[in-house]
């Protein structure tokens, strides 16, 4: 049984119609990404497997269970945290409220001290700014507090969108390696990226999405191969 | 393209920034001079100015006390609350009943009423009483008034508000009649008993009531501010205010944040409502609406959404108000005029108030 299995969903804002009919599984340990262009549908997908809104038909299940119309905030007591787009920091909070708020899940304290230094390990950066607020950071910094702050909830599957935007290359390839590193930890991870050669490398599967539907879905080294997405993503011509 | 832009915007701004400037220099020179002619005059002793000063301090911790009620729930929905001086009303209502109740306990050890034999056990009740019945209000109205609009424009809430207002008002006026009642207060809370202080040779009195109403003012605040900056909880109410989405991806329930928010609200103005009530004496269905106005005065004047910044509001509104109309050799009855006038002028050269910040129409 997959981890994450999302069936033939459609959703819709207002009239305009999102999503037409997507399905994709991530098994558990997984790096599965979602690749395609602005506005095909990536965040969409991920706000409604998050609970953030719900599809009109189709369901999504979670090991085994269905979540298609669970709230955003009960999920995470299921075991699925949503890094969202443009990382969506509480600006006016420091880091250290920050991240108590991505642990707000877990009323165990002795449990929030261990991860609180689990992601000072990851993130050395945000130990020194911890009583920073948070809005004052850098963008590489915010994607950190993003992330650590994900990971404060103890997540089983964690959904990341665009954790690359914004970024100047080099720290671009921290972020992914320190996804890769979280993934190596146990937590399986849906990512959705623009920047389709950087999510192909570290991905075990992928996904291309166009205007609201699937057209390819492969393993990643398949998808960096192929012509149309060398074409369409990674800029080959 | 974008440089005529910047030079058309310059443009007005300017103008304006130095018609503020000129408005305020003439006005300040004007207070001034009123001011110098009224203390030249040596109409008020330093005694009468204190005793100005100190009323304004406690009415002014009053107005703070409700304007948090205002600041609490802009800044979570972004809205104004406009039925809060109502809220207030009904626990000043609730108050009083229980005075009146514990007034026709007889008590036979001491031969008095409940009321004056175990007079801070009835102080308790009372405000007990006024901060649950207000809380109960606080929740009903937001899920009966405002949650069916939320997502709305911001217009349609704003009217909801309005609408609650008059219809909490006429409602208590049809339940308790339009007599105005009198706060029978336990015996040693008489209202202008206090302790009297030598001031050139004059008495001013500190009265009880006052002090209570400060001290009781200043802790509820403080309780508050500790709770909203201190605790997980109060960081949660933060998180919503700036981002409900986001929130709600930690595991906050946001609808329940905000009926919280709106039930904290009015336990602050169920407070306020029996404080006024114990100290001004008289209540009646009208009694919230000017105090709800100037609380939300003292909110904006502070910076609305603001925690402390209703703290201060509030304080300098109760103190200008209480000072002004002597200072400007004016009529008391004028203080009214100067709490709005402050409103008004607020509103247009500083509408982010004192330690507020703009908000960007975006997170609106
Ligand atoms: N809040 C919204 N209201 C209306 N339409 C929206 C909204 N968000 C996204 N859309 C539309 O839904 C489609 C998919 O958007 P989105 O999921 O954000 O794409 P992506 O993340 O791949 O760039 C786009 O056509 C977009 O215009
Ligand atoms: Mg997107």
């Amino acid at each position: 049984m997959a981890m994450l299995e999302v069936k033939d969903i459609h959703t819709y804002y207002g009239n305009i119609h999102a999503l037409k009919g997507i399905s994709l599984t991530v098994e558990e340990n997984e790096i599965v990404t979602l690749i395609g262009g602005n506005g095909a549908g990536k965040t969409t997908t991920l706000r409604t497997i998050s609970g953030l809104i719900h599809p009109r038909s189709g369901e999504v299940f979670f090991e085994g269970e269905k979540i298609t119309e669970t709230p955003a905030h009960e999920l995470v007591y299921k075991g699925i945290t949503m890094v969202p787009e443009g990382r969506g920091i509480f600006a006016r909070l420091t880091v250290f409220e920050n991240l108590d708020m991505g642990a707000y899940s877990q009323p165990d304290r002795s449990n929030f001290n261990d991860d609180l230094e689990r992601v000072f390990q990851l993130f050395p950066r945000l130990k020194e700014r911890r009583s920073q607020v948070a809005g004052t950071l850098s963008g590489g910094e915010q994607q950190m507090l993003a992330t650590a702050r994900a990971l404060m909830a103890r997540p089983r599957l964690m959904l990341m969108d665009e954790p690359s935007m914004g970024l100047a290359p080099i720290l671009v390839e921290s972020v992914f390696e320190t996804i890769v590193e979280i993934n190596k930890s146990g937590t399986t991870i849906l990512l959705v990226e623009q920047n389709a050669m950087v999510a192909l490398s570290v991905a075990d599967r992928g996904y291309v999405l166009q205007t609201g539907e699937i057209v390819l879905r492969d393993t990643a080294e398949n998808l960096r191969q192929n012509e149309m997405v060398q074409k369409a993503y990674l800029g080959i011509e | 393209m974008s440089k005529t832009l910047s030079q058309n915007t310059a443009g007005p701004i300017n103008t304006f920034l130095i018609v503020q400037v000129i408005i305020s220099i003439l006005f300040i020179a004007f207070l001034t001079w009123r001011l110098y002619t009224v203390i030249d005059s040596g109409a008020y002793g330093p005694d009468t100015w204190l005793r100005f000063a100190i009323s304004g301090l406690i009415i002014g911790s009053v107005y703070s006390v409700i304007a948090i009620g205002y600041t609490l729930v802009y800044g979570i929905l972004f809205m104004i609350n406009f039925a809060h001086g109502e809220v207030m009303m009904l626990g000043a209502f609730a108050g009083y009943f229980v005075f009146e109740a514990l007034k026709s306990i007889p008590v036979e050890a001491t031969g008095l009423s409940f009321l004056d034999s175990y007079q801070i056990v009835s102080v308790i009740l009372a405000f007990l009483a006024g901060m649950f019945i207000s809380a109960v209000v606080g929740y009903f109205l937001e899920r009966i008034a405002y949650r069916p609009l939320r997502g709305a424009p911001r217009l349609i809430p704003l009217i909801s508000a309005i609408g609650a207002s008059i219809f909490l008002q006429n409602a208590a006026q049809v339940t308790f009649g339009p007599k105005r009642r009198t706060y029978i207060n336990p015996a040693s809370l008489q209202r202008s008993v206090g302790w009297r202080i030598p001031v050139a040779g004059e008495e001013v009195i500190l009265t009880y009531t006052g002090v209570l109403t400060f001290v009781l003012s200043i802790l509820l605040m403080v309780t508050l501010y500790i709770l909203v900056m201190r605790t997980r909880y109060g960081r949660s109410m933060r998180a919503v205010a700036e981002d409900k989405q986001t929130a709600a991806l930690m595991g906050i329930n946001v609808d329940r944040v905000i009926s919280n928010t709106f039930v904290i609200s009015g336990v602050m103005g169920g407070a306020a409502g029996v404080m006024w009530g114990i100290h001004n004496g008289i209540i009646y269905h009208y009694v919230g609406f000017i105090p709800g106005l100037k609380a939300f005065t003292a909110a904006v004047l502070g910076g609305i959404g603001n925690i402390p910044g209703a703290m201060i509001g509030g304080m300098i509104l109760g103190v200008v108000e209480s000072l002004g109309p002597a200072a400007l050799g004016i009529d008391f009855q004028l203080k009214d005029v100067i709490a709005f006038s402050i409103l008004v002028l607020v509103l247009i050269f500083r509408p982010s108030g004192i330690i507020g910040e703009v908000l960007s129409e975006e997170k609106v």
